[in-house]
């Protein structure tokens, strides 16, 4: 078993060491050494596996805190009528259409009070109307916003920081960036909220992840040298999530980086497993609704953490 | 095979001493020299050697000194040739490296001797031949080769051949290309003494050793999806007696064995051997380490030998599900393997080798070190290969690691190892006790004590 209260760390530093590795065997004499490569893959995919373990172990850990500070608070100074009432306004902006047929109170005590700091951060940015946390409480609330979701996010620029307006700031602000390389959406993880910052393509973003055959199967062959696939490669959409994707990169050369993660991310699916991300999230957090963010990130999601 | 007493012994039994060294002495080691291949021929009387610089190197044991009976005879250099050079793919802007991957040697069928030797992308044929004769008193030559003027000629003689020195030549007679699209990892020679199998990462071929123009592929593992790729095959080897049957690993650590009589493409095995892994050694690197990097035929037949990055496992082919034995290498390295990773230690590929009655196996390690482990008798020993043992006659010590903080006398403790030098080509010779081990740029005999 890795031992993964030591290997958060470890699991960052692997993962960039590795990408680094599979970048420099680009320029080797000899053409990219596919066993090499294959293995160096493994190695990323258990580092991501153990980190994304760590950053949910994490989110639950947080969200079981704050829900204990609610019911204290709820119990020292609950003003039932003035809390329902913010609630139901900000519950309709959320779910869209307001098809949800709880009442107001019900659906606060359901959010827990970090649900609605958030949602009160995400009013603040222009003008989305649903650009609400994706870690919504119950099935039908998270089934309903999905489309609009996505459709709002599309507007918003990167970065933008949610963690200075949010109250929670008080907490520790933790940000990890998800690129999904088959719909080039961005997504940011902050306290265990997802928002989806920018994408490359407006219209990919509206339509939900759409899986785009194409591009994916472009970088892989070209990556192997394998004359039998022509690359489809569109340089300008790269350079697009190029630029929103990674400005906070630290110590990596972005372009660098992000040229190398749009080859590998679209390679080696065989190694990443959809479902096995989700069983280990559902196991960590019972109540995360983790399952729906991470279908809605689409079908065939092949998402690596970048820093 | 005859073997004589002193053959075959366990480790207990043979005292291994230092023979000979060949290559530089300088530690600034040349690229090109680097030792990639190291390979016996069937009587072991030639030694071949291929290097990063696509030059292969034999040596021939010479015949017996009488005089000195203590003194087995020695290796010297028998022919020295350009087998590969680098290559340019235009179509893909690709470098194709020169560097000797592996060499295999045909058996013998006439005076002449002959062996395969591959790089990433072809395999050549080549003929080493003796020439110690030459034809003189031609009537038109002088002998520096001068024209003579036909109008001067009184008298007619027959050319004779006459004793010239030794020259040993070596001429490409086959070029086996364009069959690969990965890299060339093992070639394999048939019993049938007419085929042979070349393997890259994702295919196996079947070659004719007169027919260049021409393969049968007979293992594909390419997915139809790249995306979908979760192995490649990392050796392969044709059964030393059955025909038919060969067996290739892979990446995930498990052989696969085929048999040519089933179907014309053998991608369903008749066997595949795996080991279930232990889950209490799982780490972020299992699948690096689980990867196998050699696999080796017992010269019997009846077992099959796997090198893996910490372990060396023999299999009994009638048992799948695990191997009969397993002997751990260098266990010490297991709390090491991410800096292991960093420095791409983690990728090197160890071969193994069997002794020529099966009885002991032996494999390289880092910092010089090579072991062998004695399947009869359960015992191993750890050796160095270093211009400090070389003394003729001088017997090697055993040397030992020290996993732990308490180091005794002459242990070495495992921080101070040195991870450059490395042993990744062994070879033992078929009959005798006596082992080729390569390190980066020298090639170490050694051979048990005549008493």
């Amino acid at each position: 078993m890795i031992n993964t209260t030591e290997c958060a760390v470890d699991a960052q530093s692997l993962i960039s060491i590795s990408l680094r590795k599979i970048h420099n065997s680009r320029t080797q004499r000899g053409g990219i050494k596919l066993h090499k490569n294959l293995l160096v893959s493994y190695v990323l995919r258990n580092a991501r596996q153990v980190y994304m373990n760590e950053k949910y172990a994490e989110i639950y850990r947080m969200q079981q805190y704050e829900e204990v500070m609610t019911v204290c608070n709820e119990i020292q100074e609950l003003n039932p009528l003035d809390l329902a009432e913010d609630c139901e306004e900000q519950r309709g902006d959320c779910c869209g259409n307001g098809g949800v047929s709880e009442p107001a109170s019900l659906c606060c005590a359901l959010l827990p009070v970090s649900q609605l700091v958030a949602v009160q951060s995400a009013h603040m940015q222009p003008p989305s109307a649903c650009s609400a946390p994706l870690s919504l409480q119950s099935d039908e609330v998270c089934k309903e916003t999905e489309p609009s979701f996505y459709q709002s996010c599309c507007a918003e620029a990167y970065p933008v920081s949610n963690c200075e307006f949010s109250p929670v700031n008080n907490l520790h602000c933790n940000k990890t960036t998800v690129l999904d390389l088959d719909t080039h959406v961005v997504t940011t993880v902050e306290n265990g909220y997802l928002h989806q910052d920018c994408c490359a393509s407006l219209q990919q973003c509206c339509q939900g992840a759409q899986y785009s055959g194409k591009k994916r199967k472009v970088d892989f062959e070209y990556y192997i040298s394998d004359i039998e696939e022509v690359p489809d490669f569109t340089p300008c959409k790269r350079a697009k999530f190029e630029d929103c994707s990674y400005a906070n990169s630290e110590h990596l050369d972005t372009s660098n980086i992000s040229n190398l993660i749009s080859i590998f991310g679209s390679g080696f699916s065989g190694l990443v497993s959809r479902q096995a991300d989700i069983e280990q999230a559902l196991a960590l957090n019972g109540q995360f609704c983790s399952k729906q963010a991470l279908s809605s990130l689409g079908a065939m999601t092949r998402a690596i953490v970048a820093f | 095979m005859m073997f004589d007493a002193n053959t075959g012994g366990g480790s207990n039994d043979v005292q291994w001493c230092f023979s000979q060294v060949k290559g530089a002495i300088d530690d600034d080691v040349a690229e090109a020299d680097i030792i990639s291949t190291v390979e016996f021929n069937h009587s072991g009387e030639l030694l071949a050697t291929g290097d990063k610089g696509g030059r292969v190197v034999i040596f021939q044991q010479e015949i017996e000194n009488k005089s000195q009976p203590q003194c087995r005879s020695e290796y010297n250099v028998y022919s020295t040739f350009q087998s590969h050079e680098p290559e340019f793919d235009y179509l893909k802007s690709l470098e194709i490296e020169e560097k000797i991957n592996k060499i295999r040697w045909l058996p013998q069928k006439n005076a002449a001797q002959f062996l395969l030797s591959t790089n990433d992308k072809t395999i050549k044929l080549w003929k080493i031949s003796e020439r110690d004769k030459r034809p003189e008193g031609y009537n038109l030559k002088e002998e520096d080769g001068r024209y003579i003027d036909p109008n001067t000629v009184t008298a007619l003689r027959v050319p004779v051949f006459r004793p010239m020195d030794l020259m040993v030549e070596a001429s490409p007679r086959r070029v086996f290309a364009n069959a690969h699209t990965y890299h060339i990892n093992s070639i394999s020679i048939n019993s049938d003494h007419e085929t042979y199998l070349s393997a890259d990462d994702l295919r196996i071929n079947l070659w004719h050793q007169e027919i260049t123009d021409r393969s049968f592929n007979i293992v594909d593992i390419k997915p139809a999806n790249m995306e979908e790729l979760t192995e490649v095959i990392t050796a392969a080897e044709f059964h030393p007696h059955q025909c038919n049957t060969f067996v290739y690993s892979s990446s995930k650590g498990t052989i696969r064995l085929c048999d040519m009589r089933a179907s014309a493409l053998c991608d369903t095995h008749s066997k595949l051997f795996e080991e279930p892994e232990d889950p209490s050694n799982r780490s972020f690197f299992s699948e690096i380490i689980s990867s196998i990097s050699d696999v080796k035929f017992s010269h019997n037949g009846r077992y099959m030998m796997t090198r893996d990055y910490l372990s060396v496992k023999i299999w009994d082919l009638n048992m799948e599900s695990r191997p009969v034995e397993t002997y751990q290498v260098h266990e010490y390295l297991r709390n090491k393997l991410c800096s292991l990773y960093e420095n791409d230690c983690i990728f090197d590929k160890f071969e193994c080798c069997w002794n020529g009655n099966d009885s002991v196996v032996m494999t390289g390690s880092y910092n010089n070190f090579f072991r062998m482990f004695d399947r009869g008798q359960r015992r191993d020993v750890t050796l160095e290969a270093s211009r400090e043992g070389s003394k003729p006659q001088q017997v090697l010590k055993p040397r030992k690691v020290c996993a732990d903080g308490k180091r005794k006398k002459d242990e070495i403790s495992v921080d101070s190892l040195d991870f450059n030098k490395k042993i990744l080509h062994t070879a033992w010779h078929p009959q005798d006790n006596v082992i080729a081990v390569a390190t980066t740029n020298n090639l170490y005999i050694f051979q048990d004590k005549v008493n």
